[in-house]
């Protein structure tokens, strides 16, 4: 790390150094591209794993995180850009392939343009939205911006802010959807995008040529409520974004704040949490594999794969006394103690878990449609993987070893013995299968814990009103989906001056275009169900 | 008349005031032997045979997909058609929060829905914004651009709540005149009057 | 084994004897209740597989399924039709409306028109052609055109894909279908749909006509389901990809009509099936088992033809719910590559068995 320091204040004088639980760089917007090249080419700092919007009040800005692939090192770079009025910043897009959707998601709610990015269009917001309204300054008058039950018009064509050799900024236009183009618009409501999704697909006979992402369509704006709300009121939030990771969320955000508070957890919750968390990739693995057979048409496998889920669901339901969005991660601990026959049932549910997953691969793994259907459909090379920031079970199926648990362990994960489920092949296959094999891994991790929860509190001791210092944290835990990631920056009061939750399946979403070219329109599907993204994670 | 369905004796609805004023309206209309008993006909086949359209966008959604698992099965009632397109649906389960983007594609699938339609606001969110009612970009209720038939609490609703919401519906669907129109507060016609489409309302 | 025919002599006699009835009003009347039975067989059949399917489906997901209207859930489907009837049949704008309303009536004759020929039972049977199965295959093509008519004048993208699918699935598969038949029909030597039953009075064809006989059933069973449109090659209306395929823009009864016509196309591949490898209406004979053959000919022949006809498509729902979906250029290279050149081999090895005399 000081090393890198050395060589980019030798190369780049202007950035600012600071240590916090990252090296921090402060850059200045002239440089950044330049910085993040050195990052990336020099050091290895190939993954670009958070792109957070600003508004400092001051000036408006990004804050990035990268990270090392390989040794999974993460630095922290902070840009800012030249006040409010009309904000540009440089765009890292042909660094990192993620930064295309990033920096688009920064564009709508703060209203950066980011120069050399080829499309700065809306992302989630209606193309007639007035504001930007992440903005410190946000008119919320709701005469501004009405539900309007009128159809928001299509764009076929985009604009790219590009700077002339003289630094003058100008405009280019890019065509989207040529006219001959045979467009289908799959989505917002169609059965197998998983909820709201909009993929405006051309098609050529059945091959997909190219597909845009819609986003937004259940874009709740969680992030911004969460400006308005005290620390622990904003936990409940974290339940409704992934659903199916509702408790590995709530675990993110309450492990940012302790780590803000210097709170530390009693035992009996770590150990708590920890077999909850892999209760709940269960149950997330059970149902993507499940949606996904259903969508391939072997809907049976659905019912199969629920009657499980419905066994940990009933185990949730006794301890936490909820079925989905359980609020029991608490700030310092749990809400509850477990129910009485909690280890009871855990130890039959492992019991059937071994026959259900082999029974699993008996109806659909090893059926010859099935195989034809998965294998070599959608590749993703491990660069790629690293490229598109794609986590969790989708990356570590192309090949790129990055597990949160492992690369930045936190909990008690570190005394545990599990492998990390990585295979080489990338197609959706592989993400189908290790889906399965992480199942059974979380199983051995369960197995571990369960009869050696010690006794104890639950919950520290914190104190009536939490107030975080000054300052900015990032935590990262690996949810059934992937890394995801919360980040928070106080002022040093009861609410958070930013909140940021940095969603795996956002990122899952936008590699679909890339996986999805060539493909039939039924590999669509296919991808998509592999890839498993929850929308509401996307949307936020 | 005790309007019911099977297996739910009348004292365990939790509204039947609300039904028995649907019923002496019904009543009050006048109408005679032979429609009412063809309505009757009708409505048996209605009230069974209800089939929700596929639509879901948070987590209500995976509810709804647990109702229809084994535990839950509402293929019992005959409900488990689930039909994509909208023009064989029979009533729409809004499930989950609903929000300015998504508002006139709800609207579209409404107005796509073949008569007799139905909705059920399902959950918190659809039925007033729920957690998000503060947010700059959620409707507060979808019952302000839809019309709605029943409302069905909890974030989310569990399955038997969601049953029983839909037998709600099924036992509304069974007080209904076929000639004469649908038992509404206030009747498509004017709510969609009210609500049009290229103005905006807020 | 009992002639059922005498019902029909027996009306026919009222006609023209009891009534006097001229020759040409006998015929007419003859044809008019004709065809309200075969419309009542079929209402009541189609009924029949919709709660079957539901029933058989929920079985194998460990659900109980419809149970609450009437006993078992039978008047289920009931309950669905008298919904259906009178839902509102939406009048879209921009659609060729002719056309788009001939596609659900082109769908349904073409299934209807097939049971015309169905070997129901001893002396049960509308019409007895000499090219009794060579009427069956042609009039079950028309289906497709109806699909494809469905597809393009609903001016969707959507429904336009479902039925360019279609289209390339149904063409292609209806060779394998008629390439078995074919073979079937050159082990019976006759296209006559009794004749065919007749040949089978001994021992049904797929015994008798053994390793070729066997593989023509296979090829006819697989062809046979993507002719249906069912899963696993239900691409055409594939519902996580194309919402609801072809039909997406119909309602009411327009929809009815396909929903309908899906379940009877099943029951007639299904009765084909039977008609071609077990023997049609003919009961369960073993040769040289005199007594048994006795009891097997006390079962009256139209339950020996449902009941073969329910078991062949019991084993085609069990399909549906078991494989996951093919994807269509697997579909036609499936079709294209395997089931058709083992079906030309299987005809040229029946015609073999034929000419040797090597079967039973």
């Amino acid at each position: 790390m000081a090393n890198i320091q050395e060589t980019i204040a030798k190369q780049f004088p202007e950035v600012e150094f600071a240590q916090g639980e990252t090296l921090e760089l402060n850059v200045p917007d002239a440089k950044w591209h330049d910085v993040a090249a050195a990052l990336k080419n020099d050091f290895g700092f190939d993954n670009l794993r958070a792109l957070i919007g600003m508004d400092w009040g001051e000036q408006l800005g990004i804050v990035c995180y990268l990270v090392n692939s390989k040794t999974y090192e993460m630095v922290r770079v902070k840009v800012e850009s030249d006040g409010r009025e009309n904000p540009f910043l440089h765009s890292v897009t042909d660094l990192f392939a993620v930064a295309g959707i990033y920096e688009r998601e920064v564009f709508d709610f703060y209203g950066i343009k980011f120069i050399g990015n080829p499309d700065m269009r809306h992302l989630f917001l209606r193309n007639d939205w007035v504001g930007y309204p992440f903005r410190k300054d946000y008119d919320t008058n709701p005469a501004l911006n009405p539900v309007r039950l009128d159809h928001e018009e299509t764009q076929d064509t985009t604009v790219e802010y590009v700077e002339g050799p003289d630094g003058k900024i100008h405009t280019e236009e890019h065509v989207i959807f040529q006219p001959e183009d045979f467009v289908v618009n799959i989505g917002p409501q169609h059965p197998a995008t998983h909820g709201v999704l909009r993929l405006r697909t051309a098609v050529d006979g059945e091959e997909i040529k190219k597909i845009d992402l819609y986003l937004g369509y259940i874009h709740r704006g969680i992030e911004k409520l969460c400006e308005g709300l005290t620390y622990p009121q904003t936990i409940h939030f974290t339940d409704r974004l992934d659903y199916l990771g509702a408790l590995m969320n709530s675990h993110c955000l309450c492990m940012c704040i302790e780590k803000a508070m210097q709170v530390e957890v009693p035992r009996r919750a770590q150990v708590i949490r920890c077999i909850m968390d892999e209760l709940m990739r269960l149950n997330s693995h059970l149902l993507a594999m499940g949606t996904f057979c259903m969508d391939l048409g072997a809907t049976t496998m659905l019912f199969y794969a629920l009657r499980e889920r419905e066994t940990i669901l009933d185990i949730f339901e006794k301890t936490t006394g909820a079925r989905m969005t359980f609020n029991y991660n608490t700030i310092g601990g749990v809400r509850q103690d477990l129910a009485d026959d909690f280890v009871s049932d855990v130890k039959k549910l492992l019991e059937i878990m071994p026959e259900a997953i082999k029974e699993y691969n008996k109806v659909f793994t090893g059926n010859i449609i099935a195989k034809n259907r998965m294998e070599g459909v959608g590749v993703l090379t491990p660069e790629a993987a690293v490229d598109y920031n794609v986590t969790g079970p989708a990356g570590r199926s192309a090949g790129w070893n990055y597990d949160v648990r492992r690369a930045q362990p936190y909990g008690i994960y570190p005394e545990l013995e599990f492998d990390v489920v990585t295979r080489t092949e990338g197609d959706s296959m592989a993400r189908f299968k290790a889906r399965i094999t992480e199942m059974e891994q979380s199983c051995r991790i369960i197995a571990q814990l369960i009869d050696n929860i010690p006794e104890g509190e639950i919950c520290a001791k914190v104190p009536k009103v939490i107030k975080l210092p000054e300052g900015h944290w990032f935590q990262e835990v690996e949810t059934g989906k992937g890394a995801f990631g919360c980040y928070i920056e106080s002022t040093g009061t009861t609410s958070p001056w930013r909140m940021k939750f940095n969603s795996p399946c956002f990122c899952l979403a936008g590699v679909v275009d890339h996986l999805c070219r060539g493909q039939k329109i039924a590999d669509l599907i296919t991808i998509g169900g592999t890839l498993d993204y929850i929308v509401p994670d996307i949307d936020r | 008349m005790e309007v019911t369905t099977k297996s739910m004796p009348y004292e365990d609805w939790k509204d039947n005031e609300y039904i028995e004023s649907l019923v002496n309206e019904l009543k009050a209309s006048g109408t005679n032997v032979i429609v009412g008993s063809l309505d009757k006909l009708i409505n048996w086949g209605r009230s069974n045979s209800l089939w929700p359209l596929t639509f879901a966008t948070s987590c209500c959604g995976i509810e709804f997909i647990a109702l229809g698992a084994a535990r839950y099965d509402m293929a019992r009632f005959g409900w488990e058609v689930a039909r994509s397109s909208p023009r064989q649906a029979d009533f729409m389960m809004v499930a989950g929060t609903i929000v300015h983007r998504m508002a006139p594609v709800v609207r579209r699938l409404y107005d796509q829905l073949a008569e007799p339609k139905y909705v059920i606001a399902c959950g918190g969110c659809a039925i007033s914004g729920g957690p998000f009612k503060n947010s700059y970009h959620v409707l507060k209720g979808v019952g302000e651009i839809i019309p709605v038939d029943v409302y069905c609490p909890g974030c989310p609703p569990r399955p038997e709540a969601m049953i029983y919401a839909i037998m709600q519906l099924s036992r509304k669907v069974k007080v209904e005149k076929f000639f004469g129109g649908v038992n509404r507060k206030e009747s498509q016609k004017e709510f969609l009057k009210n609500h049009p489409i290229s103005e905006t309302t807020n | 084994m009992q002639d059922l025919s005498f019902i029909t002599h027996w009306i026919d006699n009222l006609f023209r004897v009891v009534l006097g009835c001229p020759d040409w009003l006998t015929v007419t009347l003859e044809c008019v209740l004709l065809g309200l039975v075969l419309l009542l067989v079929y209402a009541v059949l189609a009924l029949f597989y919709i709660w079957f399917e539901r029933k058989v489906c929920a079985a194998f997901q460990c659900r109980l399924g419809p149970n609450r209207v009437g006993p078992f859930g039978v008047l289920q489907p009931f309950a669905d039709m008298f919904k259906m009837l009178i839902k509102e049949l939406i009048s879209l704008n921009h659609v060729d409306k002719f056309l788009f309303a001939l596609a659900p009536f082109l769908v349904i004759v073409a299934s209807m028109l097939a049971f015309a020929v169905l070997p129901w039972g001893n002396g049960l049977q509308a019409i007895d052609f000499n090219i009794g199965i060579f009427f069956l295959l042609a009039v079950s093509s028309i289906g497709v055109l109806g699909i494809l008519l469905a597809g393009w004048s609903s001016n969707n993208k959507f429904t336009l894909i479902g039925a360019l699918r279609s289209g390339a699935q149904m063409v292609s598969y209806e060779i394998s279908i008629s390439l078995s038949v074919i073979a079937m029909v050159v082990l019976a030597g006759t296209m006559s749909v009794q004749g065919i039953v007749q040949a089978q009075e001994h021992c049904w064809f797929i015994f008798s006509g053994h390793i070729p006989a066997i593989i023509a059933f296979l090829v006819y069973v697989i062809a046979g389901t993507a002719e249906t449109n069912r899963g696993p090659f239900d691409l055409p209306e594939a519902e996580s990809e194309l919402t609801a395929g072809y039909h997406t823009e119909y309602s009411g009864m327009h929809f009815g009509f396909f929903y309908l016509a899906e379940y009877l196309n099943l029951f007639i591949v299904g009765g084909v099936a039977s008609l071609l490898f077990f023997g049609g209406w003919m009961p369960f004979h073993i040769p040289g088992w005199d007594g048994f053959n006795h009891i097997m000919d006390y079962i009256p022949s139209v339950i020996w033809f449902l009941g073969k006809a329910v078991v062949i498509t019991f084993v085609m729902i069990w399909f549906k719910w078991t494989f996951p979906r093919l994807r269509i250029d697997q579909l036609l290279s499936f079709e294209w590559k395997y089931l058709m050149p083992v079906s030309l081999v299987n005809l040229v090895l029946m015609t073999l068995v034929v000419v040797f005399g090597l079967y039973f």
